[in-house]
């Protein structure tokens, strides 16, 4: 087959099924509906709280998936000592940020879950960036710890709502605002250095050891230090940055966290993590970890080469034999060409080469 | 080259003699004519000039990677983007004001007339007051005056227009400023050139103090 008939999303959904099924992962499929009470039990976990839902045959109420993993974890079982890996491409219904309208939205990714360890997270966040690698062009892939944050900034001051404050804050890369609320929350210079220190933190692997001697030595720090030191020897170390401006929904995830970025997207393509904490709120006992590609966003690569649509239109009308027409067209095509024989050039038709067949236009 | 949002107007002007001091400049930014995009090879930034409150949708779409807007604009559309910067710029401040003579006694619902509907229904929310917002796209002390508002939300700099209509401020709600904002995408790959800018921006404010 033509590689160039495949457009991007579809040429990379091939690629990262075959590099998923190469460790190990196994393709799931699901329907295109769940049933709505599991989006209404679980709002907390959704990208948003809106989902299409419409009446079954037979009464019951279904919606259209406005999120994949949800399923995956329904679908389930905690089996002591194993671990489900799985991979999907499928498409989610959701409201769209800025059109608000409801929108089909490809994804590909996977998750694994189970007695998930710190392999199987420098694992998802390597396939992470592979995935990113075979989208093609530069990319990024940035890495973050939900608990270092907390540590660290509960190292600095207890109260709640300083929390809040100074997360946001780190979210944005927002020192002055940072420095405000330090000071009327009375936090030390060496409280505001720290937290800075996170804010701006932007370093390969290789360099967490000499950033962590910087931090309070707290459980997160170290698990922190133990994946950095894995990520170190990866092949795409060089495309990985732990940078924990990086958030996440606290509903959804908890550890680690990451987001893939690649030039010419103004927004993160690929978003994953561990989300122990909600499987715990759905009732399963396993851990887990995964991550979601947003397909869609991929068009955003394909620049308008304001190429043809065809080679060669081929003009025929009712004094040509459909013989001759079909002779002519097989012979174009044979030769390696795209070949549309037509009545009359549609007026937004680009071809690159025009064969008049009619009576008085028989050049060709 | 890194393309740079900045607002059209005064404070503009004064954000691009920052970009200028700082080592950033672009000098056919000052010629007279109809251009909309002014380009510097050799500093290799490019800088276009956008409506103050689109600034930061064209950061936030990567249009743009760095841009300047004001704090108002930032709380008001909440746009996913990093804030780097406060520029000191601009400074003003984000009010409640009305006629001299009202008192808000809570007996009914609070009328308030505004540019800022996000910023307002945040504040009302945090003091637990039930309001009706009434968006306005200007002339906002106008509502108070003929019955439309009880109160006004809007950004106060010197107070002079307030006070010649007879309004006053009520309450405080934040101080603003210009910030300098970025795109997340852009922060990943041009981390080096806009550290630069970031860096001299900052000596040069912090001077400004």
């Amino acid at each position: 087959m033509n590689d160039a008939v495949l457009t991007r999303e579809e040429r990379v959904v091939f690629e990262l099924r075959d590099l998923y099924r190469r460790y190990g992962y196994r393709p799931y499929r699901m329907s295109k509906f769940e049933e709505y009470e599991l989006y209404v039990r679980n709002k907390e976990f959704m990208v948003g709280d809106r989902v299409i839902a419409f009446n079954d045959t037979n009464g019951k109420m279904l919606a259209l998936k406005p999120d994949v993993t949800l399923s995956i974890i329904k679908g389930g079982e905690d089996r002591p000592g194993e671990k489900q890996k799985v991979y999907y491409d499928e498409n989610v219904y959701r409201v769209s940020k800025s059109t608000h309208r409801f929108k089909e939205i490809r994804q590909a990714g996977l998750e694994c879950i189970g007695e998930v360890d710190l392999y199987d997270v420098y694992e998802a966040i390597v396939l992470a960036a592979e995935s990113l690698g075979k989208i093609g062009g530069e990319y990024r892939l940035t890495v973050s710890h939900l608990g270092l944050l907390t540590e660290v900034i509960e190292c600095v001051s207890k109260d709640p709502s300083f929390l809040e404050i100074a997360s946001g804050c780190i979210a944005g890369k927002n020192a002055h605002d940072l420095k405000t609320a330090c000071d009327e929350s009375g936090v030390s210079a060496e409280g505001y250095d720290a937290l800075c220190r996170l804010l701006s933190a932007n370093f390969a692997p290789k360099d967490a050891p000499a950033f962590l001697s910087t931090l309070p030595d707290t459980p997160a720090a170290k698990e922190v230090g133990r994946l950095a030191a894995l990520l170190s020897d990866s092949p795409c170390a060089d495309k990985i940055c732990f940078d924990f401006s990086l958030t996440g929904d606290v509903n959804y995830y908890n550890g680690f966290i990451f987001k893939g970025f690649l030039r010419g997207i103004a927004s993160d393509v690929l978003s994953g993590g561990q989300y122990d904490g909600m499987m715990e709120k759905l009732g399963r006992t396993s851990r887990a970890v995964g991550f979601a590609i947003y397909l869609d966003l991929l068009e955003a690569l394909d620049e308008n080469d304001g190429g043809a649509d065809l080679d060669v239109a081929l003009l025929y009308d009712e004094t040509c034999d459909p013989k001759d027409v079909a002779k002519a067209a097989d012979a174009i095509r044979r030769a390696g060409k795209s070949c549309s024989a037509l009545r009359a050039i549609p007026e937004k038709l680009r071809y690159k080469e025009l064969k008049d067949m009619r009576k008085e236009g028989k050049k060709c | 080259m890194l393309n740079i949002a900045l607002p059209k107007g005064r404070l503009g002007e004064t954000v691009y003699d920052l970009f200028e001091r700082a080592g950033f400049d672009c000098p056919s930014i000052r010629e007279k004519n109809r251009k909309l995009i002014f380009e510097n090879e050799k500093t290799g930034v490019r800088f276009f000039w956008v409506k103050p409150s689109d600034v930061q949708i064209y950061v936030e779409r990567g249009a743009a990677d760095l841009g300047v807007a004001g704090k108002d604009i930032i709380l008001e559309y909440a746009p996913d983007v990093y804030e780097l910067l406060d520029l000191g710029l601009g400074k003003c401040r984000m009010a409640v004001a009305a006629k001299k003579d009202f008192h808000d006694d809570n007996t009914k619902t609070l009328r308030v007339a505004t540019k800022f509907p996000n910023v307002a229904s945040s504040y009302y929310e945090g003091i637990g007051r039930d309001i009706d917002v009434i968006k306005l796209n200007g002339s906002i002390e106008l509502a108070p005056i003929l019955g439309l508002s009880d109160v006004i939300v809007d950004i106060v700099e010197t107070g002079t227009t307030l006070r010649e209509n007879d309004l006053e401020v009520k309450a405080e709600i934040f101080p603003i400023s210009a910030r300098l904002i970025a795109n997340k995408s852009s922060f990943r790959f041009l981390s080096g050139e806009i550290g630069k800018i970031t860096e001299k921006m900052k000596e040069l404010v912090t001077e400004n103090d």
